[in-house]
C-alpha cells in the first residue's frame, strides 16, 4: 500500500535522501554508516588516530580528547555564521529602539540614501528605510523562530516517532510525510493564505510551518529507524519503559544536532518563503517584514524609479542571515558525519606529508609507486 | 515489480490527497469564497444557474451531502472541468491553464536540468580536489542559495536587464511584434532571449543546493574502501574519478531530484511574478489577487499534479539506475 518497507536493512531511497537543502544530505546520508551515534557512544575512531595512520606520527596526535572531537571545531565557518546571526539578531533587538518610526510619512517622496539624515533613504511615500530594516528584521526573524518551532514539533512527531515505532503507525506517518513532500509547498501556502482577508502574524507562520516539516521528518524518520534497535534501546524497553520516554530519554538526546540542523533549515525555509508570500501580496497585513518592503517596493514601483536602496537591502539581509544560518548548519553536519571533517584534513596531511618528505630529497617513495 | 507497484499505490494516493484538499480547503477555511465569487461573475453581467451550481461544487455552499459533491466533483475533474474564470470571464480555468503551462514547463524544466548537471558536475570536481583552495566555493553557493528567487530575478532586471539592457526583462516573448509566439526563426530566438533572465535566476538560485549536496557525498565515497582499494590497484585517477566515485556518489541527487523539483517550482513561481512570464506562476497570481478562487484552485491542482508527474517518473528512472531500490523496495 505505502511505500515503505519495514525492515531493518535501510532503504536506500529513504536512507540517502537529498533535500533542496544541501545542509541535510550529509546528515541522511551518515544513516548508511551509523557513524553519529557511534560516535555519540564514543566507540567512533576520533580524527586524531586516522590522521595518526595517514601520516605514522601516532604520539604526536594521540593525546587530543573525545569531547573535544565531539565538540564544533572552531572553524571560520562557524565562527563567521555565528558572527552573522549574531549581529542580526542584535540588530532586531537593539535598532529598533533607535530609528524613527517605520511607518512614519513625515518627509514625502523618494529620497536617496543620506539624504535629510535618512540613513538609507525613504520610500515612495516617505518611510524611513533604515527604520523598515530595523523593524523588518524582528518580523522576519519572530516568523522564522516560530515557523522553526512548528516545523520542530512535527518533524519530530512524524519523523522520530514512525521511525521509532515503526509498524502501521511508521506506515500512517510516513505517508503523510511523504505526500507533504511532493506537494509543492509555496503553491500550498498561496491557496491557504489568500482565503484569509486580514493575516496576522501567527497566521503566516502557522501556514508556513504546516507546509514545511517534510523534509526534516524525512531525516529524523531514517536516523530514529536505526537507532531503535541499538541495545541501550532495546535494554530500556526490556525494562518495561513506555515509549514516550525511551523516545524522550534515549533517542531525542542523541538527535539533538540533527534535530538543530532541522531547526536552522526551518528558520531559512521560514524566512524565504515568509518574503515569497509577502512579495505575493499574501504576508501579515499591518506588520513590518523584510518581504513586505520588498512587496511595497515592487507596489511602489522601486525597479522603474532605479531607487535601488529600497528593494537591494531587505533581500541582501535574508541572503545575509540565510547564508549566516546555512554556515552554522555546515558546521553541525561536521559534527554529525566525522567524514566531513575528516576527509579534506587529511587528504591536506597527504598533501603536506609528501611535500616535506620530497624537501627532503626522498622521493623514492613517489617513484615506487 | 514490487518496487514499481508501491510506487504506483504511493502516486496514486498523492494524487488523491492533492485533489482532496484542493476540495475540502475552500470549505473549511473561514469566509465563504463561493458567495464572494458569485458576487463577483454576478457584476460581470447575468449568471446562468449551471455557473452558479459549478461555483458552489468548486468551492462549496451547495446544499447537497459533502458527499455527493466529492463524488461530482471529482467526476467533473476527469472530464476537465475546472470550472470558469472570474478575472478573464468566462474563460474556462482549464483552457488559461492549458495555455500558460508550457511556458512555465519548458523554463522549469530546462533550468532545472542545467542547474543540475552544472551543480553535480562542479560538486564532484570539487569534492574530488577535497582539502584544497577549491572547497572556498562551498561557503560561497550557501550564500547563493539563502537569496529569494524573487530578489535575485529582481538585481537580474534592474541590474543587467535596465541598467546594461542586456536581455529583454518582461514577458515571454516581444509582445510588440509578435502576437502569439510563431514557429519562425526571430520568433524562437526572442522566446529564447526572453527566457535567458528567468533561466538564469532559476539555475542561480538552485546550483548550489546540487553542488554542496555532491560535494558532500563525494567526500564521503571518496573516504570508502573500494576507492582505496582502486587507487592501490593502480588505476588512473580519471578512472577512480568517473567509474567509481561519481557514479555511487550522484545517485542520492536523482534520489531527491523530484523533492528539489518541487521546491524550484515554488521558488519559480514567484519569480514569474517579476518578470510577468506568462506561466503558471504568473496566472496563480492574477488569480490571488482578484479573487479569482476557482482559477486560483485549478492552478494548484495543475502544478500539483505535474510536479507529482515529474516525481513519478524520476522514480521510475531511479529504480533503473539503482537496482538496490527496486531488491529492498
Amino acid at each position: 500500500m505505502a511505500d515503505h518497507n519495514d525492515t531493518i536493512g535501510e532503504d536506500v531511497r529513504e536512507s540517502e535522501f537529498v533535500t533542496p537543502a544541501a545542509t541535510t544530505v550529509a546528515s541522511a546520508e551518515v544513516v548508511a554508516d551509523g557513524l553519529p551515534t557511534e560516535q555519540e557512544l564514543g566507540e567512533v575512531v576520533g580524527d586524531g588516530s586516522l590522521a595518526a595512520t595517514m601520516t605514522g606520527q601516532a604520539s604526536v596526535v594521540a593525546p587530543r580528547s573525545r569531547m573535544r572531537d565531539m565538540l564544533p571545531s572552531v572553524s571560520p565557518k562557524l565562527v563567521i555564521g555565528l558572527v552573522i546571526v549574531g549581529a542580526i539578531v542584535l540588530f532586531a533587538i537593539i535598532a529598533p529602539f533607535f530609528t524613527l518610526d517605520p511607518s512614519n510619512t513625515e518627509y514625502d517622496g523618494l529620497l536617496r540614501p543620506g539624504e535629510q539624515g535618512h540613513l538609507l533613504g525613504t520610500t515612495a511615500i516617505g518611510n524611513d528605510i533604515f527604520a523598515q530594516l530595523a523593524h523588518g528584521a524582528r518580523g522576519s526573524l519572530l516568523i522564522g523562530i516560530v515557523v522553526g518551532v512548528i516545523a520542530l514539533v512535527f518533524s519530530v512527531v512524524f519523523g522520530i516517532f514512525a521511525g521509532y515505532l515503526g509498524g502501521w503507525a511508521d506506515e500512517g506517518l510516513s505517508l503523510v510525510t511523504n505526500i507533504m513532500l511532493v506537494i509543492p509547498a509555496l503553491p500550498l501556502t498561496i491557496v491557504l493564505a489568500a482565503y484569509s482577508s486580514s493575516r496576522s502574524m501567527w497566521l503566516v507562520a502557522g501556514v508556513l510551518g504546516l507546509t514545511s516539516w517534510a523534509g526534516s521528518a524525512i531525516v529524523l524518520r531514517s536516523q530514529a529507524k536505526s537507532l531503535r534497535i541499538r541495545d541501550y534501546v532495546l535494554a530500556s524497553r526490556v525494562s518495561g519503559e513506555k515509549s514516550i520516554r525511551i523516545i524522550a530519554v534515549e533517542i531525542l538526546p542523541n538527535l539533538l544536532p540533527l534535530v538543530a540542523a532541522q531547526f536552522i533549515f526551518a528558520i531559512i525555509f521560514a524566512i524565504l518563503g515568509e518574503a515569497g508570500l509577502s512579495y505575493l501580496g499574501l504576508g501579515p497585513t499591518g506588520a513590518v517584514t523584510w518581504g513586505i518592503m520588498l512587496y511595497q517596493a515592487q507596489q511602489g514601483s522601486a525597479l522603474t524609479l532605479g531607487a535601488w536602496w529600497w528593494f537591494v537591502p531587505p533581500g541582501l539581509l535574508i541572503a545575509v542571515l540565510g547564508c549566516g544560518l546555512s554556515l552554522i548548519n555546515f558546521s553541525i553536519d561536521e559534527i554529525i558525519n566525522p567524514k566531513l571533517r575528516n576527509a579534506p584534513k587529511a587528504v591536506k596531511r597527504v598533501r603536506k606529508a609528501r611535500k616535506t618528505e620530497g624537501e627532503a630529497g626522498s622521493a623514492t617513495l613517489e617513484a615506487g609507486a | 515489480m514490487k518496487y514499481y507497484g508501491r510506487r504506483v499505490a504511493f502516486y496514486a494516493i498523492t494524487l488523491w490527497a492533492a485533489i482532496s484538499l484542493n476540495f475540502f480547503i475552500p470549505r473549511m477555511l473561514p469566509g465563504d469564497p463561493a458567495d464572494i465569487l458569485l458576487a463577483k461573475l454576478a457584476r460581470n453581467g447575468d449568471v446562468s444557474p449551471a455557473v452558479v451550481q459549478n461555483v458552489k461544487l468548486i468551492l462549496g455552499g451547495s446544499d447537497e451531502s459533502l458527499w455527493t459533491q466529492y463524488w461530482t466533483y471529482i467526476k467533473n475533474l476527469f472530464h476537465g472541468d475546472l470550472g470558469i474564470s472570474v478575472s478573464k470571464f468566462p474563460e474556462p480555468v482549464w483552457d488559461l491553464i492549458r495555455d500558460a503551462l508550457p511556458w512555465t514547463i519548458c523554463l522549469v524544466g530546462i533550468a532545472t536540468i542545467l542547474s543540475f548537471a552544472i551543480g553535480i558536475a562542479g560538486g564532484a570536481w570539487i569534492g574530488w580536489k577535497r582539502g584544497t583552495a577549491w572547497d572556498a566555493f562551498i561557503p560561497f553557493t550557501t550564500l547563493l542559495q539563502s537569496i529569494p528567487y524573487f530578489w535575485l530575478a529582481l538585481l537580474l532586471v534592474y541590474f543587467v536587464g535596465m541598467q546594461m539592457g542586456w536581455a529583454p526583462v518582461a514577458w515571454g516573448w516581444d509582445v510588440q511584434t509578435y502576437d502569439h509566439p510563431e514557429l519562425s526563426w526571430p520568433s524562437i530566438v526572442d522566446v529564447f532571449q526572453h527566457a535567458v533572465l528567468p533561466a538564469t535566476t532559476i539555475i542561480l538560485s538552485s546550483v548550489g543546493g546540487w553542488l554542496v549536496g555532491m560535494r558532500n557525498m563525494m567526500v564521503s565515497t571518496l573516504s570508502e574502501d573500494y576507492i582505496v582499494t582502486a587507487e592501490a590497484k593502480g588505476l588512473r585517477p580519471r578512472r577512480v574519478l568517473w567509474t567509481y566515485a561519481v557514479r555511487n556518489a550522484a545517485l542520492p541527487s536523482f534520489a531527491g531530484f523530484g523533492v528539489t523539483l518541487a521546491f524550484v517550482v515554488s521558488g519559480s513561481l514567484v519569480m514569474e511574478q517579476v518578470f510577468s512570464y506568462p506561466g503558471v506562476g504568473k496566472l496563480m497570481i492574477t488569480a490571488v489577487q482578484n479573487a479569482d478562487y476557482t482559477l486560483m484552485q485549478g492552478v494548484f491542482l495543475l502544478t500539483t499534479v505535474t510536479v507529482l508527474a515529474a516525481n513519478f517518473v524520476m522514480d521510475i528512472i531511479y529504480g533503473f539506475i539503482d537496482p538496490r531500490t527496486r531488491h529492498h523496495g
